[in-house]
């Protein structure tokens, strides 16, 4: 089981308490019905499912309810960090190379 | 390939067993192959196999990072059935499942088809509501399946807790009796030996590392770590790692990979004479012909590649197998492990060509693969020696993301991943 850090409650917690809600940083288009449908293939259905690095977003549903985002290694499930919802994807990950 | 049979035991037994041949060669890869097919699992294998007996194709090479057969094909719980809700599964499904029977023979390899039977729990009245859609869908399209009453369930499957008072109650079941198990080890090896014995070459222990394409887009070989050998026609059956592999191609899937897990039990002797399956609760049973109980659990909810799962995972579903079997409780679970499934947004797979001439992809089977072996090795063949798909999955396209046509087995409840 993980353990994930809240940004909000700033608190470790076991992931039981958390939904993971997928992968972080897909812009959701403001108009949506003038969406090509290429467009909306990619922001629906293509995801990056990377072996390595992965920005995805969870919820603390069974704590404070929030949207946050994480850094994680999908190799390991390791944490690099996690930041609150709305903050910019960190250019640099602490203890991470490259 | 010297057959086996039982006059081939009992030469052998004569002469101390030394006569047995190894059953695939090991080669060293050639610079060149007509076809290559990336990972070396049941589906691969299938692939090159009817590439070779059915399309007259043996100058392929089936590459393999690890040993044949060590992912998921080494890692499923072996249930086989074809009870899917829409057309296009039950048509690949049932193919598959058509040409289990039979297979041991077509392979001169015994892979172990057991038709035992199926039965899916129903456990409130919205699982017989979707079950009995299931069981008729299924009849129209010729699949055997048929609505058992909860004394029926247990006559089929004795340590079945029917007790009204059970915390999952049974209230009735979907039993489909051409449906059962294999052993999946012998379904690569099977394959394997079938494959290589027609000239196929199986090159384990040699990871692709990257997809070489010409100036017009076309496939030209894959990169690996024993060099880079050419093709042009490259078909990927990576489970898990597909969309690493067409990433490698430049080719973004609707794919995500998750941990999903399995357990045995130390063995005993039979008592479980069928497959029972609840996707209310989340728990599916056999026994093996060793005698283990062969559980399967949920997938985690996060993308991973680690091929390991939560312990929460496992416990949920051992709960729920103590609830509707009591006499398991006591049980000693021996062993569990991880496989890394790769899942496409509508739950079905992904049989077809992609935008990259020459680039043929198999992939997104998600939980249930195994099933599907035969039938997607079949019908894969096709699509890369004709380049162009078989009937039966033509349906199967990755353009189905964007032109909306889904194959939403996901949505249509009832089918246990």
């Amino acid at each position: 089981m993980l353990l994930i850090r809240c940004p909000y409650c700033e608190e470790e917690r076991p992931e039981l308490e958390f939904r993971n809600a997928g992968e972080a940083h897909i812009a959701r288009s403001a108009n949506m019905s003038g969406e090509s449908d290429d467009d909306f293939e990619k922001f629906f259905f293509i995801r990056s499912n990377p072996k390595g690095i992965i920005y995805e977003r969870w919820r603390h549903m069974h704590g404070c309810a929030r949207f946050f985002n994480a850094v994680r290694d999908t190799v390991t499930d390791k944490f690099v960090m996690t930041y609150k919802a709305g903050e910019p994807k960190p250019a640099k990950l602490p203890g991470v190379a490259k | 390939m010297k057959k086996y049979s039982v006059f081939a035991i009992a030469r052998e037994a004569m002469r101390g067993h030394k006569g047995w041949e190894e059953q695939w060669s090991s080669p060293e890869p050639k610079k060149e192959y007509d076809v290559i097919i990336v990972g070396a699992g049941g589906h691969g294998l299938a692939t090159a196999y009817y590439l070779a007996t059915v399309h007259g194709i043996t100058n392929v090479a089936v590459l393999e990072k690890g040993w044949l057969g060590g992912g998921n094909t080494g890692r499923n719980t072996t249930i086989i059935r074809s009870n899917y809700l829409y057309d296009e599964s039950a048509g690949i499904y049932d193919h598959a499942l058509k040409l289990w029977d039979g297979l041991s023979q077509e392979l001169n390899y015994n892979v172990m088809y057991s038709a035992r039977g199926v039965m899916m729990l129903a456990h409130n009245v919205h699982d017989i509501q979707v079950l009995k859609r299931h069981v008729h869908a299924n009849r129209l399209n010729g699949i055997d399946n048929e609505w058992l009453s909860p004394e029926q369930a247990k006559e089929f499957c004795p340590p079945l807790n029917i007790s009204r008072d059970a915390r999952y109650p049974v209230v009735g079941a979907a039993l489909q009796r051409r449906g059962g198990t294999a052993r999946h080890d012998a379904v690569a090896w099977g394959y394997a030996r079938g494959a290589s014995a027609r000239g196929v070459h199986i090159i384990q222990n040699c990871e692709v590392t990257g997809v070489k394409r010409a100036a017009n887009g076309a496939v030209m070989g894959v990169d690996t770590t024993r060099g880079f050998i050419g093709a042009k026609k490259v078909g990927v059956v990576a489970a898990g790692h597909s969309s690493v592999i067409m990433n490698m191609a430049g080719v973004r899937m609707p794919l995500e990979s998750y941990p999903l897990q399995a357990l045995v039990s130390e063995p005993v002797k039979p008592v479980v004479p069928c497959v029972v399956m609840s996707n209310t609760v989340h728990a599916y049973i056999s026994q093996s012909d060793k005698g283990e109980l062969v559980i399967g659990a949920g997938t985690d909810q996060y993308v991973s590649y680690s091929q390991t799962g939560g312990l929460h995972i496992l416990q949920h579903t051992l709960d729920a197998i103590c609830e509707m079997f009591p006499i398991f409780t006591r049980m000693k679970m021996l062993r569990s492990w991880g496989g890394i499934v790769d899942v496409t947004p509508d739950r079905s797979p992904i049989l077809a060509k992609t935008p990259v001439p020459g680039l043929y992809v198999n992939c997104g089977w998600g939980t249930g693969g195994f099933k599907a072996t035969p039938g997607s090795g079949h019908v894969f063949a096709h699509t890369i020696a004709k380049d162009d798909p078989h009937p039966i999955n033509a349906p199967f396209t990755i353009e189905r993301f964007r032109t909306g046509r889904l194959i939403d087995e996901a949505a249509a409840a009832a089918v246990a991943h």
